[in-house]
């Protein structure tokens, strides 16, 4: 699908429910930005490529935002567009999770919460999965893995960069262990790129926890984040809970992980592309 | 106390029955009645674990008296040595690691390590890993893979230790880096859960060409209690969550995530933690011939694909 055609889809993309719209831009003239609390113009921001004009907050985007942002021309090629979702527990909450998934793919227009594709990005062949946090907050059940295996794959059957830019709150509970063994699923093709040598890019955004950060996330040639990104393998509150504690300032933002040694460096959204070539200039193989 | 969770008292008052009935004397009379308790005893035992719910399976598999990975390693290793530390911060008592022999083959074994008295449990933290866990797991790894040696692993931990140093020290760098290691080894694997499979700290150790489960074992993404409070917003519902969640050893046997049910001994592996061990040795022995049989690319191979393979979805595009 062209970018071109993403445009238009995202003018139907119905209204997020409210708990996952917080950190995105929200409707209106003006936007308060949730973390300096400034009252800011919303074009400005929409323009800053939906970072805080003040304080350089940057805003959840969607993916198919975020793709329109990194490929040469904005224009990719996408596959494994027909993999979708099962409910193999049929396991039932307060809802059934079959009627989530029904609700999640109406509201974003997505099967499920990743979109593979391929294109350029400078001139460098990659293949890329961009995760949807709108779509049950970027969970990884079966379909994410899947997709995000079929991305390495397709990334070492061309000769390509694999880019994957995470954005999730890790395993989605409703598949059980089959989300877990996503994990082990993924990270076994990662590891066949790896003996490969080629080049992988992980993008974390805000934000990235649990098994999406305690697999693939944290396994690329070079980690890189957004500013002040969420990224850690146990939630903050799970954390507090268990130590009985408040915890630091900054504590499992991208800027702590570089002071940990966790990322290669952190990098604005409206220089992500050009730092993407610049990478990629080293890493993709002659 | 739910109803549902004091499943095991009929066991244990038979028990304390019996106790008290050996302090009385050994005449016929009693010799009989004790004779007739111990065999109601096997029969309850058997009714009552073969009719459990996922909530008490969870509850057997973190019994207080659970057979741990040095209990296992007691029972099947001969000449054990452990080996410590990451070689990059320090040991972590919550994992295990050593070498001994097996059934006539050098291997290397490694586990949780949970423990059994507070002193104990505090010390080995309950059985949840801090990074150096995970790192001197895969350090003892690369040293089998390097001399050779099959790897047997133990699998018995509520998840990976969430707290603000082990997020410091990259808590999940050390789990991915071992799923990305472990799928590239060259030699035989093969992982056992034998108490609480708790998330990725349990597949931290996890990436095996087998992979078994103790009957009464539980492998899960998050413990019932964790899916509860996000979930139905209520801890409380562990027992629905449990339930829905598909964690036993039969439920995912279905879903090919497991390999074999390992059999308890009646009762829970708890009852006779050296038969339970011979019961496991005898199946992890077989895998062991099997794998042995096949050379280090086509091990690498094999476990590749029976990760590939798992997960239920949808394909139009195949199906078109």
């Amino acid at each position: 699908m062209s970018g071109r055609m993403a445009w238009f889809k995202k003018e139907k993309t119905p209204k997020q429910p409210q708990a996952e719209r917080r950190f995105t831009v929200p409707e209106g003239l003006w936007v308060k930005c949730p973390d300096c609390k400034e009252i800011v113009y919303k074009k400005e921001v929409l323009r800053n490529t939906n970072v805080c004009t003040k304080c350089d907050y940057h805003f959840r985007i969607g993916s198919r935002e975020r793709l329109d942002q990194l490929f040469d021309m904005g224009r990719y090629q996408e596959f494994a567009t027909e993999v979708a979702p099962l409910d193999p527990l049929q396991f039932v909450d307060s809802k059934s999770y079959e009627k989530r998934l029904v609700d999640y793919q109406k509201r974003t227009g997505l099967k499920d919460a990743v979109i593979t594709c391929t294109g350029t990005i400078g001139g460098h062949p990659v293949s890329m999965a961009v995760m949807e946090y709108g779509f049950m907050g970027g969970s990884m059940g079966s379909v994410v893995g899947e997709k995000v295996t079929r991305a390495a794959e397709q990334a070492l059957k061309d000769q390509r960069a694999l880019i994957v830019i995470a954005c999730s709150g890790g395993a989605r509970m409703q598949e059980g262990a089959l989300s877990l063994m996503q994990m082990a699923k993924i990270s076994s093709a990662l590891a066949q790129l790896d003996v490969a040598g080629l080049p992988f890019i992980s993008v974390l955004t805000d934000p990235t926890t649990g098994g999406v950060t305690a697999s693939f996330a944290m396994l690329g040639d070079l980690n890189i984040a957004e500013p002040k990104a969420l990224i850690g393998f146990a939630g903050p509150r799970v954390i507090e809970q268990t130590i009985r504690q408040k915890l630091p300032a900054g504590f499992q933002r991208s800027e702590f992980l570089v002071e940990h040694g966790m990322l290669d460096y952190i990098v604005e959204r409206n220089k992500m592309r050009d730092k993407l070539i610049s990478s990629l200039r080293f890493l993709m193989p002659n | 106390m739910f109803e549902e969770d004091s499943f095991e008292e009929p066991i244990l008052d038979l028990e304390r029955r019996i106790e008290a009935l050996s302090d009385t004397g050994d005449d016929p009379a009693t010799r009989n009645q004790r004779q007739r308790l111990e065999q109601e005893l096997r029969e309850i035992r058997e009714r009552i674990m073969s009719d459990l719910t996922p909530w008490q399976k969870t509850l057997l598999a973190r019994h207080a008296k659970r057979p741990y990975t040095l209990d296992y390693i007691e029972h099947m290793i001969e000449d054990f040595v452990e080996i410590h530390g990451d070689r990059k911060f320090a040991d972590d008592p919550a994992i295990v690691a050593g070498f001994g022999d097996f059934r006539g083959r050098p291997v290397l074994v490694l586990g949780h390590q949970k423990g059994r008295d507070t002193k104990e449990k505090i010390h080995r933290n309950f059985g949840m890993p801090r990074p150096e866990g995970y790192r001197k797991a895969m350090r003892a790894m690369n040293m089998a893979e390097k001399f050779r040696r099959p790897i047997i692993t133990f699998i018995d931990t509520p998840g990976a230790y969430p707290g603000i140093g082990a997020e410091e020290r990259g808590q999940a760098e050390a789990i991915a880096f071992n799923l990305r290691e472990m799928a590239k080894l060259t030699v035989p694997v093969v992982a056992t859960v034998t108490g609480e499979g708790g998330s990725g700290g349990a597949l931290a150790i996890g990436v095996g060409n087998r992979v078994n489960m103790l009957e009464h074992s539980v492998y899960s993404v998050i413990s019932p209690e964790g899916c509860a409070a996000i979930l139905w917003r209520d801890p409380s519902k562990n027992r629905e969550a449990a339930k829905a969640m598909r964690l036993t050893a039969q439920q995912l046997v279905g879903l090919d995530i497991v390999d074999a049910v390992i059999k308890e001994v009646s009762g829970g592996a708890h009852v006779d933690a050296a038969h339970q061990a011979e019961i496991l040795g005898d199946v992890v022995d077989e895998q062991l011939r099997t794998l042995e049989s096949l050379n280090g690319e086509e091990l690498t191979a094999q476990r590749h694909e029976r990760f590939r393979q798992l997960g239920k979805f949808t394909d139009g595009a195949l199906s078109a």
